[in-house]
């Protein structure tokens, strides 16, 4: 791998930058179109500039990469962290998901905010978030990438509490802030083991400590399931998830570009990014590949009995990272990240298709009363099918191409842990594919298809060109998308470019992996459980729509389990929450007010002034007492110095 | 290294010029004696930055030395220094004081002089603490800081100021009592030892106590000083004062005073006594780290925001003193910089409360709510405040907390001081949730008061900040990203001193043969380069 240096990488990040400043600072009194040009403008330079940057990669096959050591961060002490950023073949895919996808998404915002009245703050927050994004895929050191990661997350936070006027949306965004918190904790205690034993933090420096056998293997395992715990957070596998759901509270091209397209997928690129030592530790992959494969089905169940149309595609968010999981998890890092950029195509595209409907119908987001839109709404309705039929795995549609590929690379894989691992994340990932088709046909049999149950007096307004394009080009890239891995047609195109920079898994590959019509085989398998799912979905939202209503009186437990998400978020409020809060407040009232302040402290001032009160009394100024004291005091001298005679 | 020129003397008696001339002026001239304090204060300040951008960061050594005998036959000097460890915090108490005389124009309208004359007078003890060299000379201003302190709570403080300004005095006496009977102690053994009465800090490093006597002497010390840090259970004054004392009071008692606890473990305690220091080290960061998650947590359940400030401190300093205690060159230099970034930050968010005070005359959480809609630059100062509490990179809290975990983490010295590198890992991952918790309770108290609707009436007519209050925090937010994003400015002046501090102390507790080989390596070739130890040889 040649390194080159270019100076164009920074460019790429301070643009968003300035944005994000000349938005905040002065947004208020910029005209709209302005606060417009300068928040997509910023993008959108941002984006071309990365184009250019990543020709030079793409002739390369991802073979030459460019670097730049922008400036000295922290030094001190035997520790020397750079500011560097590097372009190789993975931060390559990612900068262009990133700048391409957000570029879109700023545009779409456009038509989707128009009428809000913090707008400028709006685009200031969405700037600052690629900027931060930007610093995450680019960093070339685990700090860097840290500062990118919180960065990433900060602005999460201020845009899922975006109308903050409104308690729950506040709430959601703390929510969201504290549980990627505990993440961080680990991925910050897993850079402390690695640099106990490495003594540098720079990606390339962990590399050769790694490949020199500098980290024990026990400490590999220890960083990587550390970090993990960071990527479940940012990423929302179990059991931290929880925030994902509430984050829907923020404004719908924000699910879009942040909840479903580029942060949520920090994890996966941490861990593909540090391929080198998750490879070589068969433990940590399988917990990974496990903690994917449960979150990828747990979380398609609770998609299915969900009626708010953005938490039924956040939890479908939350399944698909699970497979992106199961994919670098079993080694198949290129494919996880295959699936990372058609997830992010077909996802956005859903979530701004559904952010049509919900602007469309002013604010409305509960399923049961849309319904039939297919008519008023035809080209949202065509981009969401698009995006849909990939998500669901249809056939020569990108996601097809995505999840076969991990699902391929499970079922054909062993890991050295035990032959069960991978194939039980084949089998959760199966099912959890059935599942995926049928509450996404769900959706849009409900929003699309059928009776309209749109109350009266609601006007639907066709979405407007601003917003329609974004759709389209998100849809094109939906059913396009997989085409550069389309790896059952002899397409390994993503897969080599990657090469370079991902590791080469420790799994052995089992008798059928070699022969190409297993692989047709089990790509038949998956598209025949995803046609199960959209049969099902066709027959009891279309066909019988007195089905679902009948099922869920019927099985009335499970239901209400499913669709109460089986009570995480209400275990979670009685612990840890409410304990630790009964905790605080009992060390706060019993430890500091009781025993230090009340016993310690105030206790011997207490006394000293008890002693005062009775000194006090033994000068009352009145003479009998005086008398009183003068003739004990007196009686006892005369005793004492009769016995010291030997009167007494 | 000798400089011609007094400027360390300029620098420590300006204020005390100030005071006097403050008390030529009649009282009612309110107006001229707050620009009079504000005047003398930036020049303060300019000096303050001349001395850093002077301050040679290669020299480990006392820097800008000024040293004249005081009382002669008892060995008592005026000697004035500054090195590394102290360079940092003068910078910080000289670039605070304009901006909390700024800050307080509006609120401290009663008995404005006698305040000026009193906030000037602690800048003195303040400086003098930082500078002094002579132990007995660091004694006198470190007693002449309390009673200004004491009167701003007293006098210009809330409902229960009597009560708090007691407690202040009574808390901080009992520990520099003690620290009294033990610097006498340790003078007189010196004199015993070498026939030499001398008061002078650096020669009374070499004095060799009984294993006893250092044990005492330390406790005496690190008493007073865990007080001021303060440190659990040492710290039930803090909140009180807090919240009783007026803007100004808070904001140099977290921003400076806390920091003298400790600086003083740094510049008395571990050098006089490093043997003791090893022995008492487990105890002082189990402690550190008890004050870490118990202060988070108790501030977590504060009606008050400044109480909840108060305890936050006792979180963040736990991390100071963690990194001291681990005594590495990361984790000093990050305890370093630590404390100037809860100087900044907490300063910040203590002026914040103020201007929000002076409007509302309430700190109640439960009074606010929705403020982020109709203050919106207010709001946005104190989100950048609270991003620096919680340690956001970017910000300058996130540099120094890193360089304290990180180091902390894998101090070889942490390992043989509890005696496992299992006890290590575990103390640190317990300071981390510290961290969690930081984002709890200051992201929920953000929360309760600028989120949600505007529901109460009386907080629909506020005023966002006006330009004197905005020249207030603008620095401090500039600071902030400074430190943050450019932190080597500050790291490498106090590098060496740092560097040289850690392999003297090591070498001394006799824990430097189990410090990692680069360390040692590093700290050996440092001892050899100082002036001290060219000076040792020579002899």
């Amino acid at each position: 791998m040649t390194d080159y240096n270019s100076s164009a990488l920074v460019v790429i990040i301070l643009l968003p930058a300035v944005g994000a400043l000349l938005n905040g600072l002065f947004g208020r009194r910029f005209p709209r179109w302005l606060v417009s040009t300068v928040g997509c403008a910023s993008v959108g330079l941002s984006f071309a500039l990365a184009i250019w940057a990543a020709y030079f990669v793409f002739v390369s096959n991802g073979e030459e990469r460019l670097r730049q050591d922008v400036y000295s961060w922290i030094s001190t002490g035997g520790l020397s962290i750079s500011i560097g950023l590097t372009l190789d073949a993975l931060s390559t895919i990612m900068v262009l998901v990133v700048t391409g996808v957000s570029f879109v998404i700023h545009i779409y915002s456009i038509g989707y905010m128009e009428g809000d009245p913090s707008y400028a703050r709006y685009f200031s927050y969405l700037n600052l978030f690629v900027f931060s994004m930007l610093i995450l895929v680019l960093g070339d050191s685990l700090p860097v990438l840290f500062v990118g990661w919180e960065g990433v997350g900060l602005c999460s936070y201020l845009l899922i509490g975006f109308w903050f006027e409104d308690p729950a949306k506040a709430a959601a965004g703390k929510k969201a802030f504290i549980a990627n918190r505990i993440g961080d904790l680990g991925f910050l205690i897993g850079m402390f083991v690695l640099f106990g034993f490495a003594h540098t933090l720079s990606i390339d420096g962990l590399a050769k400590a790694v490949a020199s056998g500098a980290v024990p293997t026990v400490w590999i395992t220890a960083a990587c399931l550390l970090l993990f715990v960071g990527a479940t957070g940012k990423s929302a596998q179990i059991p931290l998830y929880v925030w994902l759901p509430d984050a829907m509270a923020g404004p719908t091209p924000v699910s879009a570009l942040i909840h479903a397209a580029t942060m949520v997928t920090a994890g996966v690129y941490m861990v593909a990014r540090l391929s080198f030592m998750f490879a070589l530790s068969p433990t940590a992959s399988a917990v990974v590949t496990l903690v994917g494969a449960v979150t990828a089905f747990f979380a398609a169940t609770i998609g299915i009995a969900q009626t708010d149309i953005k938490k039924v595609l956040a939890y479908s968010t939350v399944s698909q990272l699970g497979y992106m999981f199961i994919g670098v998890g079993v080694g198949a890092y290129a494919a996880g990240i295959f699936h990372l950029m058609t997830h992010a195509f077909f996802k956005a595209c859903l979530f701004l298709g559904s952010g049509a409907v919900i602007h469309a119908l002013s604010g409305e987001q509960d399923m049961m009363r849309m319904g039939g839109l297919r008519r008023k709404m035809p080209w949202t309705y065509w981009t969401f099918l698009m995006s849909t039929l990939a998500i669901s795995g249809c056939p020569f549609f990108s996601g097809f191409f995505s999840k076969d590929e991990i699902l391929w690379k499970a079922l054909s894989t062993s890991s050295p842990v035990g032959g069960w691992v991978h194939t039980l994340a084949y089998g959760l990932g199966l099912a959890a594919a059935a599942i995926t088709a049928f509450y996404m046909f769900r959706l849009v049999f409900l929003t699309f298809h059928g009776e309209s149950r749109i109350p009266d007096g609601v006007h639907v307004h066709q979405e407007k060109p601003v917003m329609s394009w974004p759709l389209a080009v998100l849809a094109f890239l939906a059913v396009v998308g997989g085409l550069p891995g389309a790896s059952m047609f002899h397409v390994h195109w993503f897969e080599h470019f990657l090469e370079p920079v991902v590791a080469t898994a420790n799994v052995t590959q089992k008798g059928f992996a070699s022969l190409q019509s297993s692989e047709w085989w089990a790509a038949g398998g998956s598209v025949l459980v995803g046609l199960l799912g959209f049969a099902l979905a066709f027959n009891l939202y279309l066909q019988r729509t007195s089905g679902p209503g009948y099922l869920a009186a019927r099985f009335k437990r499970t239901y209400d389990l499913v669709k109460n998400k089986y009570y995480v978020d209400e275990i979670y409020e009685i612990f840890p929450i409410k304990f630790i809060y009964y905790l605080a407040l009992g060390l706060w009232r019993i430890v500091d007010t009781l025993i230090i302040d009340g016993l310690c402290v105030n206790g011997p001032a207490y006394a000293a002034r008890g002693l005062g009160y009775i000194g006090r009394e033994l000068q009352s100024g009145n003479l009998q007492v005086y008398a009183f004291w003068i003739f004990i005091g007196f009686s006892t001298l005369l005793l004492y110095l009769a016995h010291g005679l030997g009167l007494i | 290294m000798h400089s011609g020129f007094p400027i360390l003397s300029l620098l420590l008696w300006l204020p005390l010029l100030g005071a006097f001339a403050i008390l030529m002026i009649p009282s009612r001239e309110k107006g001229l004696i707050r620009n009079l304090a504000l005047g003398f204060s930036l020049v303060d300040l300019a000096i303050a930055i001349f001395l850093f951008h002077g301050f040679s960061s290669d020299d480990v050594g006392r820097q800008f030395v000024e040293k004249w005998s005081l009382i002669n036959g008892l060995g008592v000097s005026y000697h004035l220094g500054m090195d590394g460890l102290s360079l940092l915090l003068v910078l910080l108490t000289a670039f605070l004081s304009p901006i909390v005389i700024l800050s307080t124009y509006k609120a401290i309208d009663d008995r404005v002089k006698e305040f000026f004359f009193s906030l000037q007078l602690l800048q003195v003890g303040v400086l003098g603490s930082f500078l002094s060299m002579d132990v007995f000379l660091f004694y006198v201003f470190w007693e002449l800081m309390l009673i200004p302190m004491y009167l701003l709570i007293g006098v210009w403080g809330g409902q229960r100021r009597v009560y708090a300004a007691v407690k202040f005095f009574l808390y901080t006496l009992v520990g520099s009592v003690l620290m009294l009977v033990a610097i006498i102690w340790v003078y007189l053994e010196h004199y015993k030892a070498t026939g030499n009465l001398t008061a002078d800090l650096f020669t009374l490093y070499g004095t060799k106590l009984s294993g006893h006597a250092q044990m005492l002497c330390f406790a005496a010390f690190a008493l007073a000083f865990a007080i001021k840090v303060p440190m659990f259970p040492f710290h039930t004054w803090l909140p009180d004062a807090h919240v009783e004392a007026p803007t100004a009071g808070s904001v140099i008692l977290a921003a400076v005073l806390l920091k003298l606890g400790t600086y003083g473990f740094l510049r008395f305690a571990y050098p006089l006594f490093p043997e003791a220091a090893a022995f008492f080290g487990p105890y002082i960061a189990v402690l550190a780290v008890i004050g870490i998650v118990y202060g988070a947590l108790v501030a977590m359940v504060q009606p008050d925001v400044k109480k909840l400030i108060a305890y936050s401190s006792v979180s963040h300093l736990g991390f100071i003193m963690l990194g001291i205690v681990a005594l590495t060159p990361m984790t000093v230099s990050g305890s370093l910089l630590q404390m100037v970034n809860h100087g900044i930050s907490t300063g910040l968010l203590f002026l914040l409360v103020g201007v929000i005070y002076e409007r509302r005359h309430t700190r109640l959480i439960t009074e606010f709510g929705g403020l982020a809609k109709q203050l919106p630059w207010f709001s946005l100062c104190f989100m950048v405040a609270t991003l620096a509490s919680i340690g956001l990179p970017g910000t300058n809290g996130f540099v120094g907390e890193f360089l304290v975990m990180l180091g902390t983490f894998n101090s070889s010295v942490l390992d043989k001081l509890l005696g496992g590198r299992a006890y290590t890992i575990a103390l640190t991952t317990v300071a981390g949730l510290g961290i969690i918790l930081g984002a709890v309770y200051m992201l929920w108290m953000v929360q309760r008061v600028f989120f949600g609707p505007l529901s109460k009436d009386e907080n629909r007519r506020l005023k966002d900040m006006n330009l004197r209050e905005a020249i207030v925090v603008i620095p401090m937010i500039i600071i902030i990203f400074l430190i943050g994003l450019f932190p080597n400015l500050f790291l490498g002046k106090v590098q060496r001193s740092v560097d040289h501090f850690v392999g003297d102390i090591g070498r001394r507790a006799g824990i430097i043969e189990t410090v990692s080989n680069d360390t040692k390596h590093k700290a050996d070739k440092l001892v050899l380069d100082s002036p001290e130890a060219k000076h040792d040889r020579d002899h």
